[in-house]
């Protein structure tokens, strides 16, 4: 298992020299696209819409089967579920039993999930195994593909956890979220996830037990939040580096962030980021084979919090070095009267050499860099508001 | 008795007419869950409540308690509400 990681950056590595094709998966407010590439990257064939009107949160291909594509649906009326499909969205079938709460007991009020958000292959030695964060948060484990799912571990209905998450009024404009599921590759058991109003939490032992991990990460201020609380701390996205799965990064409403395990203080590297820029944003990307390299993409976070590039000139942001420095990567990107808003499923990166990044934004526009952010171009426009892009080599 | 399916639900039915039965209103949906299975999750929530932008009425009264009373000749009608849309 102490190796475990060093073969999965090795794999990484093999597969980055032989890729043949990969697949984008465009998750949007009106229904979902998948866009095909030969390995070079250069040349793109779109399919969809799939589930057209529908609000598709979060796509996900299994990368362990290569062939289990799983989509969180729901529409403007309908309750929410997901989709599974097993032939790249030829045909789609869905969950027998999607996410949903614990019914109260009586006379006590129960929370209803209102969409699923986040979806997470388990580990690789837990085939089949999937893990959901949804909105109220709630998180969720399916043990067969995606057809059914529970409610995982006692984080839904735990009593300290119900009043750290807050009520739909502390998340987001669309709810509060569970994101960022994450599973060490050296362990199965190793677990994390981060709440939009609750902070980043960690288990070691399946979820049977959890704690906190907020030391060195601010809250908002000037309203005397106290930091000591999760409730007031808002992580955007984190993310574990595969070559080494002891380096989280996180991107936060207060700034870029590192933590190097053992340790549980997170050291704030967004200090080095250009002050006109700030380090504000929702999307993190990490780099397969090298834990020094991560990307952004700062959103302007002033006064009303925009949540747009700053000063309409949108960029993303890439460190070579964890975070001592910063540089800027928009060359291909507009100049200027861009007000771009990319939310935190929004960039991703393949696992190629070198690696590509995908960027979709609310404008319904999707972007990719070949060279790691040195040069971008646009692979598709005029789609509905892009709510997340993941990509998968095959 | 006749159920009026909106349009957003035909996936499941094929038809915007269902057949179903039930003595109360829960007993009616479980009736259509079982012949269109997750049908019901996508109008009633896991609180058994009426989904937000969903209505249903019954024989022209918006009906939002489950144990409704249904006999064989009412007239179930499910609606997409406008505010969903």
């Amino acid at each position: 298992m102490a190796t475990t990681h060093k073969a999965t950056a090795a794999r990484s590595k093999s597969t980055a020299t032989r890729a043949k094709r990969m697949v984008l998966m465009v998750a949007t407010r009106k229904g979902a696209w998948l866009y095909h590439g030969d390995s070079g990257r250069k040349s793109w064939r779109m399919s969809g819409p799939h589930f057209l009107g529908h609000t598709i949160s979060h796509m996900m291909l299994d990368p362990r089967d290569k062939r289990t594509l799983l989509a969180a649906a729901k529409t403007g009326h309908l309750g929410p579920t997901v989709f599974r499909s097993t032939d790249m969205g030829r045909t789609w079938k869905e969950a027998e039993k999607p996410p949903a709460f614990a019914k109260a007991p009586e006379g006590e009020k129960g929370r209803s999930v209102n969409h699923t958000f986040w979806l997470t292959p388990a580990h690789a030695n837990e085939p089949n195994v999937w893990y959901a964060g949804t909105s109220p948060q709630g998180l969720f484990r399916s043990e067969d593909g995606g057809v059914t799912w529970s409610p995982f571990s006692s984080v839904n209905d735990d009593p300290q956890y119900r009043e750290w998450m807050g009520t739909q009024q502390d998340g987001t404009p669309d709810g509060p979220k569970m994101h960022s599921i994450m599973i060490d590759p050296r362990d199965p058991k190793h677990l994390y996830f981060a709440m939009s109003g609750g902070g980043v939490h960690e288990s070691l032992d399946g979820g049977a037990n959890w704690r906190v991990l907020i030391n060195g990460m601010d809250v908002v201020e000037g309203f005397g939040f106290d930091p000591k609380l999760p409730t007031f701390h808002d992580p955007h996205c984190v993310r574990m580096c595969p070559s080494n799965p002891d380096r989280l990064y996180q991107q936060n409403h207060c700034g870029i962030y590192v933590i190097d395990r053992p340790s549980d203080t997170w050291v704030r590297i967004g200090k080095a980021m250009p002050k006109k820029v700030g380090d504000v944003g929702f999307p993190l990307v990490v780099h397969p084979r090298d834990d020094k390299v991560a990307w952004v993409f700062p959103m302007d976070g002033t006064q009303v919090w925009p949540r747009t590039s700053p000063d309409g000139k949108p960029a993303a942001y890439g460190t070579r070095n964890a975070g001592k420095t910063w540089q800027r990567l928009d060359n291909g990107l507009p100049r200027s009267n861009a007000w771009w808003t990319v939310k935190r499923q929004c960039m991703c990166g393949d696992v190629l050499d070198p690696v590509g990044l995908y960027v979709g934004n609310s404008q319904g526009e999707l972007w990719m860099s070949r060279d790691e952010g040195r040069k971008w171009t646009r692979i598709a426009q005029h789609l509905p508001e892009i709510f997340a892009v993941e990509a998968a080599v095959l | 008795m006749k159920v009026l399916i909106p349009s957003a639900l035909r996936s499941y039915t094929q038809s915007g007419h269902a057949e179903a039965n039930g003595a109360t209103l829960a007993a009616l949906l479980d009736d259509l869950d079982r012949q269109y299975s997750g049908i019901r999750f996508r109008m009633i929530d896991e609180q058994e409540q009426v989904r937000r932008h969903i209505r249903i009425f019954v024989n022209g009264t918006q009906v939002h308690d489950l144990a409704h009373p249904l006999a064989p000749a009412d007239d179930v009608v499910i609606v997409q509400a406008l505010s969903g849309g």
